[in-house]
């Protein structure tokens, strides 16, 4: 007996079934009276790698934060894992358990070591015993390369070392969508590189659908299978689609100038 | 071959089937997937079979294991380490390319192998009275360079007064002192008003009304009015100074501060020192004020007395050497409230939890000086016999 649909799952490249898991509809998002994003909409398919990029301040933190169900919309749907939660609170509780989230400084929670870090969702949403909690901590933090570092605090630990263990905490319960808020920011270049290999392997092997804001191009190049471009003046998208073509292809110079790297 | 009963259902997807081979071996063979949402119940069923069981040696059969993740990989190590209590081997088989990609990723080889869990140690009593000792003297050290470091700032202001950042002395005068008056002034009052109504009860018997007066504002200009204010200012003004500059110290705003050529102590300590010195013993005059004015309430709707009669009387009691040592103890008060938030505040380390602590401790700390500052000008008024 072989496992030949497990062996294909692993072997071609992305598990990906084109349906959507995040879509956003006419969505319009801004802070009090100044509105950031216009009538935006666009969807996230199943197991692909969706990046986020655009200008800084042009609101792509604040488009995560909508996705995430932390910020309201002031018009427009949005639908996570089939679900509507533009107006229904008592969705995302639900919702948010199938998401992990990695926010731009790691998050970690000071008073507690990493590995409590990293245990807090396992106590909280499984009832795996003590000690297979013990286990499964030491193997996710291994995978973000923190072996040995269990037992330090987040206040003891770099930045980069943050981050990873942000990551850790986030794919914890190997959420269906891992949300990533510049991930690679103030990150060396070799663990940024590793970074990307671990969300290009969690996305082979696990399946997971992966929503990323960054604006690092050797990333984008190298992880992205779509990606959506935002303006601070358009208020909304200027560019969809592969990376690479829009590099070559695309109509609007400021979108090839950004993925040319000039001025 | 007797075949085990125990075949379990665990989930639609995944499930596992148990059974003795010829050799007595146990083995296990996991059907479907093995993962995040069977792995609990996976673990606890095998536990109680291996218990009930007690194999010498049990064989995990992968072969027809469709999907793991990490959940599922503990499965596993969960019955290597069981097997290792038991001293019984253990064997996984038939492992398919996919899943022992997983299993290399996560060295499932040298996972369980570690033992016991790596908690955090706890030492011996002796290295923790060391260290204990060694912190404390650290700590010491630390204040008497922050005092040293405050009384050269200090010294350096009074020569050369324009460094002194007017504009955050000033905004500092304001938050400690403007903004307190409101709730200074009602505390007082009250504190004032249930003095008189407490001394009244034990007064009226013998007829010595009128000395409620001077009751009531002799203790509140000398003691009660300092340490009351002292007390309010120390709750809303020291814990914001040591919340402030501790939020500032972990986000490496003082560093910032000092890589621009600033000295943070010129900076943050001195325009809060400088406002808190000038504005306390003034407030500190104020809720004297109020308390009369709660005594003098108290005074004419309960004791009959008139409003003249009480203010002659509490003018009468007091002298200038009164309010000017309550004044004095203010500026004092004032100063160890404002240096032990700042002090506190440089201390922090760590993230959110070292900020509170340092709030926590700037307000135990300073109204622990108040009330010891406090005794000790008592005992040299009695030596002097003031
Ligand atoms: N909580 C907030 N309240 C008001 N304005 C905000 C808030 N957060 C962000 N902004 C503004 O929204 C804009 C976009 O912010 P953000 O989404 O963080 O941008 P970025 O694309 O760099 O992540 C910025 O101009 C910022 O000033
Ligand atoms: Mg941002």
């Amino acid at each position: 007996m072989s496992n030949t649909e497990a062996k294909a799952g692993l072997e071609t490249k992305r598990p990906m079934s084109g349906e959507p898991v995040i879509q956003v509809r006419e969505m319009t998002a801004g802070y009090g009276s100044e509105i950031l994003l216009r009538r935006l909409t666009f969807e996230v398919r199943r197991g692909e790698i969706f990046v986020i990029l655009g200008g800084s301040g042009c609101g792509k933190s604040t488009l995560l934060k909508h996705l995430i169900g932390l910020n309201t919309p002031l018009a427009g749907d949005i639908v996570v894992n089939g679900r509507l939660i533009t107006g229904h609170e008592e969705v995302l509780p639900q919702v948010l358990r199938e998401c992990g989230v990695l926010f731009q400084g790691g998050a970690l929670f000071g008073s507690m070591t990493l590995a409590e870090n990293v245990a807090l969702p396992l106590r909280e949403y499984t009832d795996l015993p003590e000690a297979h909690i013990d286990t499964l901590v030491k193997m996710k933090l291994a995978l973000v390369s923190l072996s040995g570092y269990e037992n330090h605090l987040p206040s003891e630990i770099s930045g980069g070392m943050k981050k990873r263990a942000g990551l850790a905490r986030a794919m914890a319960l190997n959420p269906q969508i891992l949300f990533f808020d510049e991930p690679s920011a103030g990150l060396d270049p070799i663990t940024s590189a590793e970074l990307d290999q671990l969300i290009l392997h969690l996305n082979r092997t696990l399946g997971t659908t992966m929503v990323i804001v960054t604006h690092e191009l050797a990333s984008i190049f190298s992880v992205a299978d779509r990606v959506i471009m935002l303006d601070k003046r358009a208020k909304g998208i200027v560019a969809e689609g592969d990376p690479r073509h829009l590099q070559e292809h695309s109509k609007n110079p400021y979108v090839r100038r950004f993925f040319n790297r000039e001025a | 071959m007797p075949e085990d009963p125990v075949s379990s259902p665990s989930d639609a997807a995944g499930s596992y089937h148990a059974s003795r081979d010829t050799a007595g071996a146990l083995v296990i063979r996991f059907l479907g997937r093995l993962a995040a949402d069977n792995a609990s119940s996976i673990i606890r069923e095998l536990d109680s079979l291996l218990a009930a069981e007690r194999p010498a040696m049990l064989i995990a059969d992968l072969g027809e294991l469709r999907q793991i993740d990490d959940f599922g990989v503990v499965v596993l190590v969960g019955l290597k380490k069981a097997m290792g209590t038991l001293q019984g081997r253990f064997e996984i088989q038939n492992v398919e390319a996919g899943v022992s990609e997983i299993l290399a990723m996560h060295r499932f080889v040298s996972l369980g192998q570690e033992g016991g869990a790596g908690r955090r140690r706890s030492a011996d009593i002796f290295s923790r009275l060391g260290a204990r000792t060694i912190a404390a003297l650290r700590e010491t050290g630390y204040m008497l360079q922050f005092l040293g470091d405050t009384c050269v700032s200090s010294w350096h202001v009074i020569r050369h007064p324009r460094v002194l950042r007017l504009g955050d002395t000033l905004t500092n005068m304001q938050r400690v002192g403007v903004d307190a008056l409101p709730i200074v002034g009602l505390i007082s009052f009250l504190l004032g008003l249930i003095m008189a109504f407490m001394s009244a009860v034990q007064l009226q018997q013998f007829g010595a009304n009128i000395y409620v007066a001077s009751l009531v504002s002799l203790s509140m200009t000398r003691e009660l009015g300092p340490i009351m204010t002292a007390i309010i200012v120390a709750g809303r003004s020291g814990s914001a100074f040591a919340a402030e500059i501790g939020s500032m110290k972990i986000s490496e705003e003082i560093d910032a501060l000092t890589t621009m050529g600033f000295d943070p102590h010129i900076f943050l300590v001195l325009p809060r020192l400088v406002a808190a010195v000038l504005v306390v013993p003034f407030l500190t005059l104020f809720s004297d004020l109020f308390a009369i004015a709660g005594g003098l309430l108290v005074g004419i709707t309960m004791l009959d007395l008139t409003v003249n009669n009480y203010i002659d009387q509490t003018l009468a009691t007091l002298d200038l050497f009164d309010v000017a040592l309550g004044f004095f103890k203010g500026a004092v008060f004032a100063a160890l409230i404002a240096w032990t938030g700042c002090l506190r505040g440089f201390q922090v380390e760590g993230g959110a939890v070292g900020v509170g602590r340092a709030t926590t401790s700037a307000v135990v700390s300073s109204i622990f000086l108040i009330i010891l500052s406090d005794s000790i000008v008592v005992v040299i008024l009695r030596y002097w016999e003031w």
